[in-house]
């Protein structure tokens, strides 16, 4: 029972950072429908800056995971605005292409910076609880914690704000939020700018217990993607639901089978899935 | 310029990379020029599928991995030849393709580049962990130059450049009677549009699913002239950062043209050169250029030349329409008088 407990408190560590870095990548998805490859870069410069922030100079966790998430809000709003922005009417191939070249850049920029080496950023809470007979280290629970309040917290944006709403408007329909009287680029920059903070945070919450180091986004962009595909591309809760089945598909065969086949699981998981219901689990109608 | 595309031009392309080492002296210009070649025939099958027939497969540098790999182990674990385990490099990349192509392509547009990412990676994954198969990240070493064939012999830089130089015209000459025959239009008319294709009686399933399979097989046998010709072999070589150059060398050449894998692939790379003290950061500077050519040349070299070519003669055709009718409404002037 205990070993059952402790790897569903594993899935749900696991499925509340993907979920989160989900979200991102289908809110932008939902708005501007470019796959964004960078997302995952996105993730790794929050990772760092917040390693910057902490352990270099100092500060203060929450600070850091604060400054970490302005700083990629303000990278991922930029990069809205110079790369994406122009290639809006372009065809499906060249937003993909520019993405791919935004990824590289970042990684390398991040590589210069910082350098290749692997980082261990070390937690203010490393203590460890007990959680009905299960041992769960404080910052596991931290990460639950926080990420479910994350998508507390952006569930009343998008729901209970003039601003979230005028985003699950534009998604729905381009043109009608336009006629509306919406501003197309400003909700694209918003929309960057949320899913920058989100994966700033899920990187500092998760950097504890991970590596930090400049290709650490390129397993999670990919498992996102498969995390938005089986939930459906745009969908909101389809990126929660399929974080967590992931989270809990890796937590479960990590222990149950191999842990050096476990970063398979998710592809495993997608091809299979995919091969059998090419249009999702969760939606309706084609793609 | 008009006798540049006729059968001139690609004489005068040829002997230029007949004669190049004349020009070169240095065995190092002549392995960059030998790789950018390997990496061009790899980019020109990419092109088919991305190019041509519009899927963005993002796979491919895995598929590159599973020729080379082919060799790779055939020569060094089971002492298989060099040549016959080069030729079973492409039933063998086939036999992946076929089945990871088939389920891949029932997906469209971004969801078949998500997919063939995650297959990608899957690819590379395995290579890594598979030790028993691969031998893992230490990698396999010590793969035998190409065997002799007849008097020929492949052992110096000089030898391996004209033997791959020779599979890159084989590859061109192979791609241009491909797409510019019913099948090329064919695949260009699914790129154009998969619903109208389909319409005009083209079986989707079928024909992309060829398109994917002869875009593997350069792959396959691209990986296949890397292994004999760099010896050594990684996991690395199934990266998606690989998919990731190609796609550049297209892009740069130009998107569904015959010859801008090539030019892009030798442009780069040699630029890539000059960067050297860059290597590991080459991407500060490339990131930024595949931005900013996706937004203002995204037709690349090649494809914006061909624009202006267009442009150009239905600018000749216009005027030409409109002389015509100033001198016929001069003639019919003329008939009202009389």
């Amino acid at each position: 029972m205990d070993i059952l407990l402790q790897q569903v408190l594993n899935g749900l560590t696991l499925g509340g950072t993907y979920s989160l870095v989900a979200l991102g990548l289908t809110l932008v998805y939902g708005i501007l429908h470019v796959p964004n490859f960078a997302h995952g870069a996105f993730y790794m410069v929050g990772a760092f800056a917040s390693h910057q922030l902490m352990v270099d100079w100092g500060l203060n966790y929450w600070v850091a995971m604060l400054g970490a998430a302005c700083l990629v809000a303000l990278l991922a709003a930029l990069s809205e605005r110079l790369v994406f922005h122009p290639l809006r009417n372009a065809s499906g191939l060249h937003p993909m292409i520019a993405a791919i070249g935004l990824m590289l850049f970042l990684e390398a920029g991040a590589q210069a910076l910082w350098g290749a080496d692997f980082r261990r950023m070390s937690t203010p809470y490393g203590g460890v609880v007990d959680v009905f007979g299960a041992t769960a280290p404080v910052q596991r629970l931290l990460i639950i914690g926080g990420a479910f309040t994350l998508m507390l917290a952006l569930h009343l944006f998008l729901t209970r704000t003039i601003s979230g709403m005028t985003i699950m408007a534009t998604a729905q329909s381009r043109e009608g939020a336009s006629l509306m009287g919406i501003d197309a680029t400003r909700v694209g920059m918003l929309t960057f700018a949320i899913s920058g903070i989100l994966a700033a945070m899920a990187a500092t919450l998760y950097a504890p217990i991970g590596l930090v180091f400049p290709s650490m986004g390129n397993l999670m962009i990919t498992k996102a993607f498969v995390i938005i595909i089986l939930g459906g591309m745009g969908s909101v809760p389809g990126a929660i639901v399929g974080g967590l089945i992931i989270g809990f598909a890796e937590a479960f065969s990590a222990f149950y089978v191999s842990t050096d086949y476990k970063d398979i699981v998710a592809f495993a998981l997608l091809v299979v899935i995919l091969s059998l219901r090419p249009q999702g689990l969760f939606t309706r109608g084609g793609h | 310029m008009q006798m540049l595309e006729g059968r001139l031009g690609w004489l005068l392309l040829f002997s230029v990379g007949l004669l190049f080492p004349l020009a070169t002296g240095n065995d190092y210009h002549l392995t960059v020029m030998t790789t950018a070649y390997i990496y061009a025939i790899a980019a020109i099958g990419l092109n088919l599928i991305t190019g041509y027939t519009g899927q963005f497969n993002l796979a491919h540098a895995g598929f590159m991995a599973i020729g080379a790999y082919t060799v790779g182990i055939l020569t060094v674990d089971h002492q298989v030849p060099f040549w016959i385990a080069f030729a079973l490099a492409g039933p063998v990349t086939a036999a992946f393709g076929i089945p990871l192509g088939w389920v891949s392509l029932r997906l469209k547009g971004h969801y078949f580049s998500i997919f063939t990412l995650c297959v990608g990676y899957i690819l590379f994954l395995v290579i890594e962990k598979w030790e028993g198969l691969t031998h893992g990240t230490v990698g396999l070493i010590g793969i035998p130059a190409p065997s002799p064939m007849g008097p020929m012999t492949f052992d110096s830089p000089l030898s391996l450049y004209y033997l791959v130089f020779a599979f890159l015209c084989v590859g061109i000459w192979v791609m241009r009677r491909i797409v510019n025959s019913l099948l090329g239009r064919t695949f260009m008319a699914i790129r154009n549009g998969d619903e109208l294709a389909e319409a005009l009686g083209i079986r989707l399933a079928r024909d992309k699913l060829l398109a994917f399979l002869i875009s593997v097989l350069y792959a396959g046998w691209a990986g296949a002239l890397y292994a004999g010709f760099i010896r050594f072999l990684g996991p690395g070589l199934a990266d998606t950062h690989h998919t990731f150059d190609m796609t550049m060398y297209m892009l740069v050449g130009g998107l569904g043209t015959l010859l801008g894998p090539l030019f892009g692939s030798l442009i780069v790379s040699w630029i890539t050169q000059y960067m050297q003290p860059l290597q590991e950061y080459r991407f500060v500077v490339f990131g930024p250029i595949l931005i900013l050519l996706v937004i203002f040349v995204p037709n690349g070299i090649v494809g914006s030349y061909l624009a202006r070519q267009a442009r150009k003669s239905s600018l000749t055709a216009s005027r030409a329409v409109a002389g015509n009718s100033k001198s016929n409404e001069k003639r019919e002037a003329s008939d009202a008088q009389d």
